[in-house]
């Protein structure tokens, strides 16, 4: 069984969109979650998923990085692409994705570890061969965190404050050198100073990664993101159930001003949510 | 109803016709079982201060031929001291003036160095393995309510499958490890394994998701997320699970009577296919004695098994003091066994 | 950024996590192998037991004789229930009551200090070898017994049943304390909360409301604590004797289950005679009951778990 090699040098002719999903599905046991989800995350750009709760988004983004593979009963039908590889296809090395595709979650969740050790341990275990300090300090500077830290590299990650931890996390994500990085909501957990530290870093980190983020946020969604995709609960005539479905997909300028779908421009405009 | 009968209890049933609150008998019933429910918990520490001071004072007044009357405290204590001396030096013999425990206390730190080399590993792999690696499913389910069941398992039955499987091998001669440490170990360890697992599962659960998350997001195999961070964090429950496995183990004497501990033997063992006793089985063997001054040896005997067990006790109990929160219905299936 | 920097992980790591998996389940099979293995060393020895002792299950089981010495040997079980259940019901009485009050008291009353003081104590009293418990009702209960009893003229022997239950009684304490400990504190708050708010003094939430919401779980508890009263050896091997007999009288010595298998094991019959099989007939039975106490018990835990989560 021999995985494909995930890294972009391989991907093909260079094309724009870096992850692309087609008719995808998502099941939770007998309930449908997603249904018939097509969206493209451009290259370079941030991509923002908003919508009501309980649409689905941070499903969708967990299918990205097959973080959902660790919910047991969960079925995905339908394809993902990352450049020219189908993540589902079943000899894709799951770790190798997550390597390429890392992470933040909700709640800043550092390892009990000195702030060096964090961000050390992901290069460790992919074998990093390189100047670890070197590493640890190009990350937490691009994180914007090695002024704050740089004299306490050897304290837990756990003492620093909210949005210190989630920058960590961020930069902790960095030092696996991924080429996406998946958000889901990021600053929900974070003070208002915090949130605006994480989202002018997020617009920084634009020029070499790309973003896709999950927000309850719509402000959040308009300052930070380039694209917006809103999902919306609609009634799946089958079975009578609300799935979760992509009502508009766009430039988030165009989006927030000028919707095409009426339920967007409902959800946008505070009548359903 | 006025702000004074609140003041005043005893008058609530002359101020309203519909009730009698009886408040007297309710007044004196509340503090009663309040001290009735307390004095049955202080029984624990009385008992277990008569049982320490039970074993104490045994061995500080002497019963039997050489017991001494009307001398000071001081050479009491002094004569405590010998005799304790004594019985850690000593082998079995027929007086009880120069018996000892030597060969048992070896043997049992043999079973301690077997029991922890082979269940530690193998508890903690298991529960591993239950939480980490195996989904909700049939099989989980059937491996959880077996080890549950095995949790109750008596001792005494452990002892006899280890005296089939272990010491007689079935029947087959080539399989036969006689009545050797290895059997013994073996079979202590079966015993234990269950509260070891048990304990391993409830330091894992404890652990939070959002730790294996962190982990395995940036590209970490399962294994590598366990060995670095899950294992480190869950680290003082395991082993606070772990000691009190360990501690049970060698406390225990009715399966290993069966797996052929010696009632009296002279050699100290040398390896793991020697023949061997352990402290507990010497001591129950000196207590059925019918001569007076054995007890006094047996008394000796268990003040050195209580200061070994009640040292990893102590030790257990003080870690999870340190680290722990309060425990969850989950602990509820800690199930104990008889020995 | 400098992609040179990393080494491939190869197929190394894919080997490792599946070698570790592969050593994890083997050493989750070792325990569905244990349980295998108690199965079939009981099943087949017992098996080899009828067909030397030339008798039948029905008669193992209702005879009241057990003379294994005697010629022709006789294999009856029953004498050996009696003593365990004397001994098992005798603790029972004694540490059921004292160990729901403790786990009330801890549950209910207790503040972080003496909680810190009672706990512990309870739990270095369940990590106490049986073996020293015997040794106490040898020492200290028995020689208890009589100088009190014969002032009103009841002849205590050296090995009882009484002794036996009471050392055995204490054993078990710890052990339903905690349990019913657990269940207690599992009782939604909003409960109690409700009592207190109809004007209900706190006895009156603890033994009306309270225990009456545990009670299944507290059930639980009390038949594992008889379970484990059943299997207990080396307390009623040194208190209670070796005699196989049927009597009322308590301070008169018993033989149980546990302590039969211990009598033959330490005698000298030789390996695969009648006698010397009969203790894996007896270990079946105890094992079975002990079986069936737990299941049961496991079982009323589930249903009082789904009830309150």
């Amino acid at each position: 069984m021999a995985s494909p090699d995930l890294s972009p040098a391989n991907s093909g002719p260079h094309s724009n969109t870096v992850l692309r999903t087609e008719s995808l599905s998502v099941f939770y046991g007998d309930s449908q979650a997603l249904s018939d989800i097509t969206i493209a995350i451009p290259q370079n750009q941030i991509t923002a998923l908003i919508g009501p709760s309980g649409c689905g988004k941070s499903t969708l983004l967990r299918c990205f990085n097959r973080m959902n593979d660790l919910i047991a009963g969960l079925r995905i039908e339908g394809q993902i692409w990352f450049h020219e590889h189908d993540l589902m296809d079943s000899a894709v090395d799951v770790v190798a994705v997550r390597r390429r595709i890392g992470m933040v979650f909700q709640k800043p969740n550092p390892f009990p570890k000195s702030i060096y050790n964090n961000i050390a341990w992901g290069a460790k275990i992919n074998g990093f061969l390189g100047d670890m300090d070197e590493l640890v300090e190009r990350c937490l500077r691009r994180a914007a965190l090695w002024d704050e830290v740089k004299d306490k590299l050897d304290k837990s990650g756990e003492q620093l404050s909210g949005g210190q931890q989630q920058r960590l996390c961020i930069a902790r994500t960095l030092a696996v050198e991924p080429e996406v990085i998946l958000m889901d909501e990021p600053c929900s957990a974070l003070d208002p100073i915090s949130t605006a530290a994480v989202e002018d870093l997020m617009e920084d980190l634009k020029a070499d990664y790309t973003i896709v983020i999950v927000t309850h946020n719509m402000q959040q969604a308009r300052r930070v993101s380039d694209m917006t995709a809103c999902l919306m609960l609609d009634a799946n005539v089958s079975q009578g159930r609300r799935v979760g479905v992509v009502a508009e997909f766009s430039p988030t300028d165009k989006l927030f001003t000028n919707p095409t779908d009426p339920r967007t421009e409902a959800y946008i405009t505070g009548r359903i949510g | 109803m006025s702000v004074k009968s609140l003041n005043k209890p005893a008058n609530w049933s002359s101020a309203d016709p519909h009730f009698r609150p009886n408040r007297r008998r309710r007044a004196i019933m509340d503090p009663l079982f309040r001290w009735v429910c307390f004095f049955a918990t202080f029984l624990g520490v009385v008992f277990l201060g008569t049982v320490l001071g039970a074993v104490f004072l045994r061995v500080l007044y002497p019963a039997g031929a050489g017991a001494k009357s009307g001398i000071p405290l001081g050479e009491r204590f002094s004569d405590a001291c010998a005799l304790l001396r004594r019985l850690v030096v000593n082998k079995p013999g027929i007086e009880a003036s120069e018996v000892g425990y030597r060969v048992g206390l070896v043997g049992s730190a043999w079973l301690l160095l077997f029991v922890i080399l082979i269940a530690v590993p193998v508890g903690v792999g298991a529960a591993l393995y239950l939480e980490e690696y195996t989904g909700k499913s049939r099989w989980k389910t059937l491996v959880q309510t077996n080890i549950a069941n095995l949790a109750g398992v008596p001792s005494i039955v452990y002892g006899l499958l280890g005296l089939t499987l272990f010491q007689r091998g079935l029947g087959f001669k080539s399989l036969a490890l006689g009545p050797c440490v290895l059997a013994g170990s073996l079979t202590l360890s079966l015993l234990i394994l269950p509260v070891i697992v048990i304990a391993t599962q409830e330091a894992l659960r404890a652990v939070p998701q959002s730790l294996r998350l962190a982990a395995l997001a940036l590209g970490a195999t399962r294994w590598q997320m366990i060995r670095d961070h899950l294992l480190p964090t869950a680290a003082p429950g395991i082993l606070t699970g772990t000691i009190l496995g360990v501690s049970r183990a060698i406390g225990e004497t009715a399966p290993l009577l069966m797996v052929g501990a010696a009632a009296s033997l002279l050699k100290v063992t040398r390896g793991p296919l020697d023949r061997y006793t352990a402290l507990p089985v010497e001591i129950f063997y000196n207590a059925k004695e019918p001569d007076e001054s054995f007890s006094t040896v047996a008394a000796g005997g268990i003040l050195l098994l209580l200061c070994l067990l009640l040292t990893m006790n102590f030790f257990a109990i003080w870690i999870r003091q340190r680290t722990s929160k309060r425990p969850g219905l989950a602990g509820s299936m800690r199930t104990k066994r008889g020995g | 950024m400098g992609r040179v920097q990393w080494k491939s992980p190869g197929r190394f790591l894919h080997w490792q996590e599946r070698l570790v998996h592969m050593i994890l389940a083997i050493f989750a099979v070792i325990t569905i192998l244990t349980t295998i293995g108690i199965l079939v060393v009981l099943g087949t020895e017992t098996y080899q037991f009828f067909i030397k002792a030339e008798t039948t299950p029905f008669e193992f089981l209702t005879s009241r004789k057990l003379e294994p010495e005697a010629d022709p040997p006789k294999f009856g079980i029953v004498p050996l229930i009696w003593g365990t259940m004397v001994v098992t019901f005798g603790s029972c009485v004694i540490a059921l009551p004292i160990g729901l009050a403790s786990a009330i008291y801890l549950s209910e009353y207790a503040g972080s200090l003496t909680r810190s003081i009672l706990k512990p104590a309870l739990e270095i009293l369940a990590g106490v070898p049986t073996i020293v418990y015997g040794y106490l009702a040898l020492m200290l209960v028995t020689p208890a017994l009589r100088y009190t009893l014969e002032l009103v003229g009841i002849k205590v022997d050296t090995y009882n049943a009484a002794s036996a239950a009471i050392v055995v009684g204490i054993m078990i304490i710890p052990m339903v304390s905690s349990l019913s400990e657990d269940v207690l504190r599992a009782v939604p708050q909003g409960l109690r909360e409700a009592a207190y708010g109809l004007g209900a003094t706190k006895f009156e939430v603890c033994t009306q409301v309270v225990v009456p919401a545990g009670l299944s779980g507290i059930m639980a508890s009390f038949i594992l604590a008889f379970s484990r009263a059943i299997g207990e050896t080396m307390a009623v091997v040194l208190a209670a004797g070796q005699l196989p007999q049927i009597s009322g009288n308590i301070f008169t010595s018993v033989q149980t289950m546990t302590a039969y298998i211990v009598s033959v094991t330490s005698g000298d019959a030789p390996f695969g005679t009648a006698e010397h099989l009969s203790l894996y007939a007896v270990g079946s039975v105890l094992f079975l009951i002990t079986l069936c106490l737990n299941l049961f018990s496991g079982w009323i835990l589930r249903h009082y778990r789904e009830e309150y989560s």
